[in-house]
């Protein structure tokens, strides 16, 4: 029986040397494990042993069993490792080849910047105001202190809607927006809104489109301060333009504000060392403000025994221009797709 | 506003080791801009000289060769100035020298050694209005007792330095040398000097020869004195140069008097030829359609806004903005009627608008003080006596309704800090106020202060509060957020949602303008409405508001493809405007233009309707429409889209929107096009987002396809299988159409899916629903299953 065994076992290490394919494989499983196969065979002519033979043999044939389906099994998988690997390496694609383009749109730099600055002050608990752009000269001007006549009047000069002069307008500053927050809020309680949107002027140049952006915005409440107007300007302009910036207090002249002042920043461009842009000052002049005239909110309702508050305007064009770099504002509004497509990107924060 | 150092320097005394530089830094710090600040001559290396001898160039025409005694040397100079010759005492340019043209450097001209330039005034940069005709010939010729090799731009009076202001509309009282002095004053405490107003009248009396009537309201301060005997001729050194610096040409003594004294107390005035006026002046409007000859010779037609004066007869001036040529001073003239007013500012604005904006209008128009008024005719008098050897008639015409009063304002040193957000002592604000040249009473909590009739723009407490802050320094502010509750803000959601949404399918969003021709106004839409068109349009091509979007987009489409660009798919949300009965309306609008590739592939894919349409319905979708909207063929589809290739867009029943291709009448190429009413779109509720239990049952899916008459739509097939499949059939959709199957006719195969809530399907249920499915729809539209 050992003898037997051992042939068995020897023509099996010899014949799977000779195994290659799968067709292979299923003939040497036939010859040695399958149903008639020579290591089946010898299992079942266990039961014919006696229990001393089963004793003495019984270990050597479970061995060579165990031993036969190591081996083809083993041999198996390698085949068919073969075969994946085969399949695989003819899978191969060129991966530098174009990708399918997802199509990407761009927003418009002005919603962008309109978007940060409408983000940082809904943070502060600001609401953000829709005004109309088609207005009353009564609201654009009579209401912020600004009567027909007023010399200031001059540095806005405004599109009056066919034979509705000094009625109809389209609205040349969002400050507009004041007059509607304070009528509109019933309770003539604390106020804290910005106002971005369109606005329009008779002048066209490089740094002047007769369209342009501006967001204002009002901040009433009983103990608002100018102190309270300056930290909250530094904030939103380290926002838009960077941590580094700082920002100036120039005292100015508006009608709708009392004290007035120019708001300025540190150049972008040199970083307040001096430069063309800023000629050679350091400072770019970004924005007017100041403390909201007692008549100003006297014609809207409000007690300026009770209330004081602070008012901003600023062009957002400008802000745009100043953060990308762009030069001349018709580009904005040129609507080039090369323009628009340059912005379809997450900034860096 | 043009300031010269050396005539404010006449009013107050400023640290000799000030630049021009510090004092208008300083000036910008209290709120007063500027433009320029510097030398009121750009060039260097400038010194005077004799020409001691001067011939002809051996070689020219025209050049003279110069021998130049500068002081220190004599120079060798080339000249080519007709009127160089022995004995002038002239302005060299030396070597280096730095001129508005361009450097001088040692030359040789024409073989002959040159080492500088003589000068004209022209030379120096001087702006062209004042040059006379021999500053632009010929080189300039100093008087002949000039001392040889001094610096040439002192030689000549021009040694000033000059700020340039852009000043605040508030501030007229800056519009004066007076009015500079205090606020430099304030900046640098320092007093302001007085002015001479000094001079001897005669024993005759104005008032017996002179009368002056004042007939309108717009007229609240006039004062007339005489002066006689005048001589006219050139004005002296000083008085011309300080007019140059401050921007005004200098004419003769008389006419130079009346615009210094405006210079130095922001006081027009006008002088009239007495001889010419007649013994009667009249300040009254004019008659609607009076005419008038003005200086400049035009002849104008006046309204009642405008203020006049007249004799007895006529008019003979636009008060305060333009004299009558009638009664001009001119060489001859030896009497004269001095006036200094007070015209309402808003008619003068008005009229001067109209007219000629002047520096005697743009004073009116700001507002004057009415002790300068007298001050100037006061120091006109004088200055006329002395410059002009006049003599002073006694007794002035007056005519006052003015409000003299200083202004006196209470304010309490809590209302300061809690504006301004600032500590400041009770001490510190008296001092500012001390500066600025108020008087204030200390009343403990509360101060009094009266403010000098020159500051007219201080009113109210804020205003106070602006000048203390003004002078403590703006900018000394510490910033600070404000100490408010925490509320949410917010912001329009949806707006941007879908801004956001249409970039995430691919579009770009443009911003374009508002105002478009009138004659695109009514294009883009069938609807009914009065357009909005603007009074006064800075062209024909923006003068109306724009209703619709759409023509602005397709500027932007032909924009692009001019620049060979044609792929242009792009959005925008704007307002559109319309003219109702009683006033005007603007609604929320949204456009979508698709045209070129949209790139899906490495094979671009051409937009076409069935593009925009799913931009429709993503959107539709996205903002909760989804099942509620239909596409209507109908008679709203508006003229400049494909008849057959768009639809109206409804919504719940209402229309709110246009879809489809542009007519070919409009343009060759595939442009698509959408446009929809947010405004009525987002007033239709949608509810919100709740959850929805789904069959924990398989689905089970069937297929048909169906031939057609090709008249029948997909939305109609649809709706028969809906109806016909009930409430086991969870969706239907088309997956395959196929044109001319036969003639006429086109198959059309649709993909269902059946499920239940409660449990698994049988097949035979779903056959049964199946089966009458197919029935419906072969009955109803005359379809046939396909095998």
């Amino acid at each position: 029986m050992k003898e037997k065994v051992e042939s068995i076992r020897t023509s099996l290490n010899e014949d799977i040397k000779s195994v290659n394919t799968i067709q292979d494989v299923v003939e040497i499983k036939a010859k040695y494990t399958g149903k008639n196969g020579l290591v089946t065979e010898l299992t079942k002519g266990m039961s014919e042993l006696s229990i001393e033979e089963k004793k003495e043999f019984g270990k050597i044939i479970n061995e060579l069993r165990d031993e036969a389906f190591k081996l083809i099994l083993g041999k198996e998988e390698e085949i068919n490792n073969a075969i994946l690997n085969e399949k695989l390496s003819k899978e191969a694609i060129d991966i530098s080849l174009p990708s399918k383009k997802i199509k990407r749109g761009s927003l418009n730099p002005m919603t962008r910047i309109t978007e940060e600055f409408e983000d940082l002050f809904v943070s502060m608990g600001y609401t953000v105001y829709d005004g109309p752009e088609l207005e009353t000269d009564e609201n654009c001007f009579r209401k912020l202190n600004l009567p027909l006549g007023h010399p200031a009047r001059d540095t806005q000069d405004t599109f009056y809607l066919k034979d509705e002069v000094d009625e109809y307008l389209l609205r040349s500053q969002t400050s507009t927006a004041q007059v509607h927050a304070m009528e509109e809020n019933i309770d003539k309680g604390p106020i804290r809104i910005v106002c971005p949107g369109k606005v329009y002027r008779r002048d066209e140049d490089a740094t002047h489109s007769h369209q342009f952006m501006q967001i204002e915005g009002l901040v009433i409440d009983k103990n608002i301060s100018m102190a309270d107007l300056k930290g909250t300007l530094e904030t939103m302009m380290k926002h838009v333009l960077g941590e580094k910036t700082e920002v100036r207090f120039r005292p100015s002249y508006f009608p709708f504000t009392e004290p007035s002042v120019e708001v300025d920043v540190t150049c972008f461009k040199c970083g307040g060392k001096g430069c063309n842009l800023c000629k050679d000052t350091g400072w770019i002049e970004v924005l007017g403000a100041g403390m909201v005239h007692p008549d100003v909110l006297t014609m809207s309702g409000y007690d300026p025994k009770v209330y004081q508050g602070f008012a901003f305007g600023t062009g957002l064009d400008r802000m745009a221009m100043f953060k990308y770099g762009i030069p001349d504002i018709r580009t904005i509004y040129g609507n080039d797709m090369r323009f628009i497509n340059q912005f379809d990107r997450k900034d860096e924060e | 506003m043009l300031l010269s150092k050396k005539f404010v320097s006449d009013y107050i005394d400023l640290d000799e080791n000030l630049t021009i530089s510090d004092i208008a830094e300083s000036m910008t710090s209290v709120g007063n801009e500027y433009d320029y600040a510097g030398p009121l001559i750009n060039a260097t290396k400038l010194i005077t000289g004799e020409v001691i001898e001067c011939e002809d160039h051996p070689d020219s025409d025209h050049l003279h060769v110069c021998k130049v005694n500068i002081g220190s040397e004599v120079l060798d100079i080339v000249c080519g100035a007709p009127n160089v010759r022995k004995g002038l005492k002239v302005i060299v340019a030396l070597d280096g020298a730095k001129l508005p043209g361009g450097e001088i450097k040692k030359g040789v001209i024409r073989g002959v050694e040159s080492n500088g330039m003589i000068c004209s005034i022209a030379e120096l940069g001087l702006d062209n209005k004042f040059l006379k005709p021999e500053d632009k010939e010929g080189i300039h010729e100093l008087p002949l007792d000039t001392e040889i090799g001094i610096d040439g731009i002192k030689a000549l009076g021009f040694d000033d330095e000059v700020i340039d202001f852009e000043l605040t509309s508030n501030r007229g009282d800056l519009l004066s040398i007076l009015g500079m002095a205090y606020e430099l004053g304030a900046i640098y405490d320092k007093k302001v000097k007085d002015i001479d107003l000094s001079y001897t009248s005669n024993s005759d009396d104005i008032n017996k020869s002179f009368k002056v009537d004042i007939k309108t309201d717009d007229c609240s301060l006039f004062l007339a004195k005489k002066a006689i005997n005048v001589t006219i001729k050139e004005s002296p050194e000083f008085i011309k140069n300080r007019l140059i610096a401050s921007g005004i040409r200098p004419i003769n003594n008389v006419v130079d008097i009346s615009n210094y004294v405006m210079l130095e107390t922001g006081q027009p005035l006008h002088y009239y030829d007495a001889d010419r006026l007649g013994d009667t002046l009249i300040v009254r409007n004019a008659n609607d359609g009076e005419k008038l000859v003005t200086l400049d010779s035009q002849e104008r037609e006046l309204t009642s806004d405008d203020i006049v004066i007249s004799d007895k007869e006529k008019a003979i001036g636009l008060a305060g903005v333009m004299g009558g040529l009638s009664t001009e001073v001119e060489e001859d003239t030896k009497n004269i009627i001095i006036e200094s007013a007070i015209f309402d500012a808003v008619k003068i604005r008005k009229t001067s608008k109209k007219i000629l904006r002047s520096e005697a209008s743009n004073r009116f128009e700001k507002g004057l003080d009415p002790k300068r008024t007298y001050m100037a005719i006061e120091r006109s008098c004088a200055l006329l006596e002395k410059y002009a050897d006049a003599t002073i008639v006694g007794g002035i015409c007056e005519y006052n309704k003015t409000d003299m009063n200083d202004t006196v304002i209470d304010i309490k040193l809590d209302k300061i800090k809690k504006v301004l957000g600032i500590e400041i002592s009770k001490e510190e604000v008296i001092s500012i106020f001390e500066k600025l040249g108020f008087t204030v009473k200390d009343n403990g909590d509360e101060l009094n202060v009266t403010v000098p009739s020159r500051r007219r723009d201080i009113k109210i407490v804020e205003d106070l509060i602006e000048e203390v802050g003004r002078i403590y320094g703006m900018d000394k502010i510490e910033g600070k957020l404000p100490e408010l509750p925490t509320i949410k803000g917010t912001y329009d959601k949806t707006k941007r949602a879908i801004k956001h949404k249409l970039c995430d399918l691919g579009l770009n969003e443009t911003i374009s303008y508002t105002l478009i021709p009138l004659a695109d106004a009514h294009k883009f839409t069938k609807d009914e409405f009065t357009e909005v068109s603007l009074n006064d349009p800075m062209s024909e091509d923006r003068n109306t508001l724009r209703y619709s979007l759409l023509s602005s987009l397709y500027e932007v489409y032909k924009y692009n493809k001019d620049r060979n660009i044609p792929d242009v798919s792009i959005f925008e949300i704007g307002k559109g405007f319309m003219k109702l009965e009683d006033g005007y309306t603007e609604e929320l609008k949204l456009a979508v233009l698709m045209s070129g590739d949209y790139e899906l592939d490495i094979q671009n894919t051409k937009v076409d309707f069935y593009h925009i349409k799913g931009v429709m319905e993503e959107l539709l979708y996205f903002l909760g429409y989804d099942n509620r909207y239909s596409l209507l063929v109908n008679d709203l589809i508006p003229n400049e889209l494909h008849p057959g290739v768009s639809a109206s867009i409804n919504v719940n029943g209402t229309n709110v929107g246009i879809i489809g291709k542009l007519h070919p009448n409009v343009t060759k190429d595939n442009v698509y096009v959408m446009e929809i009413n947010l405004t009525k779109l987002l007033s239709i509720r949608t509810g919100s987002m709740k959850y929805k239990d789904f069959s924990k049952f398989p689905s089970i899916y069937k297929d048909a396809a169906f031939i057609f008459d090709n008249k029948v739509t997909n939305k109609e097939v649809l709706d028969v299988i809906k109806k016909a499949g009930g409430r086991l059939l969870v969706s239907s959709q088309i997956f395959d159409v196929y044109e001319n199957i036969e003639p006429g006719k086109k198959s059309m195969a649709y993909n269902m899916v059946f499920s239940d809530p409660s449990k698994t399907l049988s097949d035979e249920e779903v056959m049964d629903v199946f089966n009458k499915i197919i029935f419906e729809v072969e009955t109803k539209l005359n379809a046939k299953l396909r095998g």
